[in-house]
């Protein structure tokens, strides 16, 4: 069974991500002036269409091109010696530690905690009209699953199929589609949660809302 | 009572004077403002008869001052005054000059477009004791006395499609148009079918519009203004502009900045770009200035609203008068207009067909002869004469050649076909009798095209393909170095060696296709065939016509950088054995933009092709715009241009438009926009304004990608998008399937 206080406990000791900034091929790498402890951003903008900090940049064939951090972060460690040398590809230049937020962390502990069923192909997913129902009525956890059970309408280009639910059994903790929208395959369409880990699951949720410290 | 309202309107007055004059000081103002606190200090003490004596003294000192405030007016003080709230608007107009009125084009905020209005409302004329309700179509846009559902009178697409719509109404009930422009600009989001696209139609349409059209401008700001003004008779309210662009987009460009610009520069670039009314009656661009009071016209100055409805009367008589005449005494008054109403004198306003199609002429005589001292001809006298001559005699070769031999050819090979059908019919052959059937032979196909369609390959002599073959190759080809694709992080494209990008690759990337910008000779050479075309007209030059302060040097830089006098160069070549027409806007030469040289040009290869009855290709390598630094001299370009497209296009020929990397603005959104056939080089980016000037007029972040080709064809802007490799081969397709009647190759 998972212990997902135990969980929370890990991720509070580490309460971030480092991310390796690589070279993504052969080339002469300068940095930018950037020391360990610096903060660097992410992608911006609405659509994510601008990229994060220039971290280093890389020449190949008098092509110059920019590394740019992924995540919003803090540099720790920079292989300075690096600075002005030709490297091979998959070289680690520098770590970005990302602290992790809230909406992070909570995805993390419900993404070991449920069982996922996703997606098979890409359409628009409906419940069956009995589920739909509960959910309407008494909410997403008010239903309960088993391996088998038809939960699922399919539809593609105004053909409807049934789809069965399998899995563990359970109960619907999240739903994360909306109805009549298109979801590609591979895309979750509700995660499951044992119904005697939902109390815990829902109070280590809260507590993530009310005491975790977004260091960024 | 009385004394309260007067005060009043006198705070309401001041209060209108600061904000016309703005910040800055002005020794009128002040006086006015420690005058009329003075009378409010002191008014409890004062007696009725004392009150009444002040408030008039102090209306009188109002009207001195306004009157010699009226002489300070700078060209922005005008911009203020047009956008003031207290400006008259459409719906005073409606209220004030016409008779009676009726909103059809919706109704306030339920509308499509709020900011569009459109009315059918009737003037009311005098035949002795008899009154005739003449009906007309009003169309404006409503600014609305500080409402903001009306967008300040920037219309979106279909605002302006409404507005196109019952201009045909009109046109269907032969009934004059009267348009009010009230607008500091085109809303320019990219809705159905786009914004430009929109615009672009509206004027291709006016071009053709058979009833009088009559238009009046308040606040012209550019492309959408240019959306319902192009009219027969132009006329421009006195505290008025109509400008390229807003003072404060000039600063912002002038300036180099992505933030506002100062207010001194705004000021000074309003001077520059020639805004007022005064000054576009000098540019010869509208008709009249019909005077306003001191500071500019409001709702309450009826005796302004008097002065409008004769002038509207009378545009809209002499537009009658010219298109079908009228009896000689009538005639004679109009002309002799002295103290005479135009009210007085009855003039139908409904044309007969034949007056529909005079009207059109004198409509494209009106707009070929604006902005005709705009730009530098170099061509000497010589020169200029045998173009004269030249044009003559081929007007004589296009009448007997495609007017009168051609038809009765066509009418001979249509009974000969008729014929040979029918005797098909009965079995004999027709063809068997001529000896016209040779056992299967192929006629009119190359031998080479035969051999090389009907024999097998041979991998062994190398890969059988034509267009790897390129007569221009890049100098970027030259670099040793590598480019990388936009598109690497998303598709995975690897690094691209120069020398086989920019070579071999013409400039698309191997792995997505995405396009890489190349230079117009390029596409000169390796599409049109410049080496072998006949280029006209390079003599026409771009100019400063409204003497803008510095851009003498900004031009001449851009004529030595580029070798060019314009941003347009206009060519005859074949393609395929085809002899068409092409006019070529360059990006390189100040953005490619369009101002009276390139307008000019662009009208002139129109009428050749037209002449010639040749086809006639468009390729935008790249625009900007109009080019701002020639102010309303560039703005009438976009009419004056589509007028031509449209005469072209209405006598058969194949007007086609190709663009190629970001093509915005102005001629997007008139001659090139009101082609039929308009298709995209892959990778390039169509629109009305871009995302900086969005963000910066409506507020709006538009998603990266918003101007991309694909979606320009998603909204049915253009027709399809070509690969650049292609080109060569899908516009020769295009003169084989694409274009009207004329076309003398078929």
């Amino acid at each position: 069974m998972l212990n997902v206080k135990e969980m929370l406990e890990e991720l509070k000791t580490s309460p971030y991500e480092e991310i390796e900034i690589v070279t993504p091929h052969t080339g002469e790498v300068h940095f930018v002036g950037l020391k360990a402890g610096d903060r660097v951003a992410g992608p911006g903008g609405k659509w994510g269409e601008k990229p994060g900090s220039t971290l280093a940049t890389i020449t190949r064939e008098k092509n110059k091109k920019n590394i740019c951090a992924t995540q919003k972060g803090m540099v720790t460690d920079i292989v300075e010696d690096l600075e002005g040398k030709f490297v091979e590809a998959g070289v680690r230049l520098l770590t970005v530690r990302h602290f992790l937020s809230k909406d992070e962390v909570i995805a993390r502990i419900l993404k070991k905690a449920l069982s996922l069923f996703c997606a098979p192909e890409r359409a628009k997913y409906y419940f069956v009209p009995e589920v739909d129902g509960k959910i309407k009525a008494g909410g997403e956890q008010s239903v309960k699953t088993r391996d088998g059970m038809e939960m699922f309408i399919v539809s593609r280009m105004k053909r409807e199929t049934p789809l069965s639910y399998s899995g563990p059994e359970g109960i619907i903790y999240a739903v994360y589609f909306q109805q009549g929208d298109n979801v590609d395959a591979g895309q979750p369409l509700i995660g499951v949660c044992q119904e005697s880990q939902l109390t815990l699951i829902q109070d280590v949720v809260n507590r993530v809302q009310g005491e975790w410290e977004e260091l960024d | 009572m009385d004394i309260d309202k007067r005060t009043r309107q006198l705070s309401a007055r001041l209060a209108y004077i600061r904000d016309i004059f703005g910040p800055r000081e002005n020794a009128s103002s002040a006086l006015l403002t420690h005058r009329l606190e003075e009378f409010l200090n002191r008014a409890p003490e004062l007696g009725v008869l004392d009150l009444r004596r002040e408030v008039d003294r102090l209306e009188e000192l109002f009207a001195l001052l306004e009157g010699k405030l009226e002489d300070e007016l700078t060209p922005m003080d005008r911009v203020r005054i047009v956008r003031h709230p207290q400006r008259i608007t459409l719906k005073d107009i409606l209220e004030n000059v016409y008779d009676n009125y009726a909103e059809i084009g919706g109704q306030d905020e339920w509308s499509v477009d709020p900011g569009m209005l459109i009315a059918r409302a009737t003037i009311a004329r005098r035949m002795g004791r008899k009154t005739v309700h003449q009906p007309v179509m009003v169309i404006g846009q409503e600014k609305g006395h500080g409402q903001e559902f009306r967008n300040g009178g920037s219309i979106k697409p279909f605002g302006n499609a409404n507005a196109l719509y019952y201009m045909r109404v009109a046109e269907t009930e032969n009934i004059p148009i009267h348009t009010y422009v009230f607008t500091p600009g085109a809303y320019p989001i990219e809705d159905y079918p786009g914004a430009a696209q929109q615009i672009a139609r509206n004027l291709f349409q006016m071009a053709g519009l058979k009833v009088p059209v009559v238009s009046v401008i308040s606040e012209g700001g550019s492309g959408g203004a240019e959306a319902i003004a192009l009219a027969d008779k132009r006329l421009m309210l006195s505290h008025g502009y109509y400008s390229v662009i807003s003072p404060e987009g000039a600063a912002a460009i002038e300036a180099g900045l992505k933030k506002k610009a100062d207010r001194r520069l705004i000021e000074r670039c309003a001077e520059r770009l020639k805004i007022t009314a005064k000054d576009n009656l000098a540019l010869g661009l509208v008709d009249r200035v019909i005077q306003e009071p001191a500071l500019g016209a409001r709702p309450d100055n009826y005796e302004f609203f008097r002065t409008l409805r004769r002038e509207v009367i009378r545009a809209t008589d002499e537009v009658v008068h010219a298109a079908q005449g009228l009896g000689p005494l009538r005639a004679l008054v109009l002309r002799h207009r002295g103290g005479v109403d135009p009210q007085d004198i009855f003039v139908r306003w409904s044309l007969s067909s034949s007056a529909r199609e005079a009207l059109l002429i004198r409509r494209r005589e009106k707009f070929r002869a604006m902005s005709a001292h705009a730009f530098v001809d170099n061509r000497s006298l010589g020169t200029r004469l045998a173009v004269g001559l030249a044009r003559g005699l081929w007007q004589v070769h296009s009448l007997l050649r495609h007017d009168i031999f051609a038809r009765y050819k066509r009418r001979l090979s249509g009974r000969i076909e008729q014929w040979e059908a029918e005797l098909r019919a009965l079995g004999l052959g027709m063809g068997s009798l001529l000896g016209r059937e040779n056992g299967g032979a192929c006629h009119g196909v190359p031998p080479e095209a035969l051999s090389r369609l009907t024999t097998l390959s041979c991998p062994e002599e190398g890969v059988c393909r034509v267009e790897d073959r390129w007569v221009y190759v890049s100098p970027k080809s030259r670099e040793d170095r590598t480019v990388t694709c936009p598109n690497a992080a998303t598709h995975g494209c690897q690094d691209l060696w120069a020398p086989d990008l920019y070579g071999e690759f013409a400039g698309v990337c191997a792995h997505c296709g995405h396009h890489f910008p190349m230079e117009y000779q390029w596409y000169l050479y390796n599409v049109f065939d410049f080496a072998h075309a006949y280029e006209f007209n390079a003599e026409l030059e771009a100019g400063n016509p409204l003497g803008y302060e510095g851009f003498d040097l900004k031009l001449a830089e851009a004529k030595r950088a580029t070798g060019l006098g314009s941003s347009c160069i206009t060519f005859e070549t074949r393609m395929e054995g085809v002899a068409v027409v092409v006019a070529v806007l360059v990006a390189p030469f100040r953005g490619g933009t369009v101002g009276a040289a390139e307008g000019e040009k662009l009208i002139r290869a129109i009428e050749r092709a037209r002449i010639k009855r040749l086809p006639f290709f468009m390729y935008s390598h790249g625009t900007a715009g109009i080019r701002i630094q020639e102010g309303t001299c560039g703005v009438i370009q976009m009419p004056r241009v589509t007028m031509a497209v449209r005469r072209y296009i209405d006598s058969g020929g194949l007007y086609l438009v190709i663009y190629d990397t970001n093509s915005y603005a102005g001629p997007v959104a008139s001659f090139l926009g009101c082609s039929p056939y308009q298709f995209a080089v892959r990778s390039s980016n169509i629109g009305f304004a871009g995302p900086g000037v969005i963000r910066q007029t409506t507020g709006l972040e538009v998603p990266p990608g918003y101007h991309r080709a694909f979606l320009a064809l998603s909204r049915g802007h253009i027709q399809g998008i070509w690969d650049r490799r292609d080109l060569k081969k899908n516009l020769h397709q295009a003169l084989l399937t694409m274009g009207g009647r004329n076309l003398y190759y078929r």
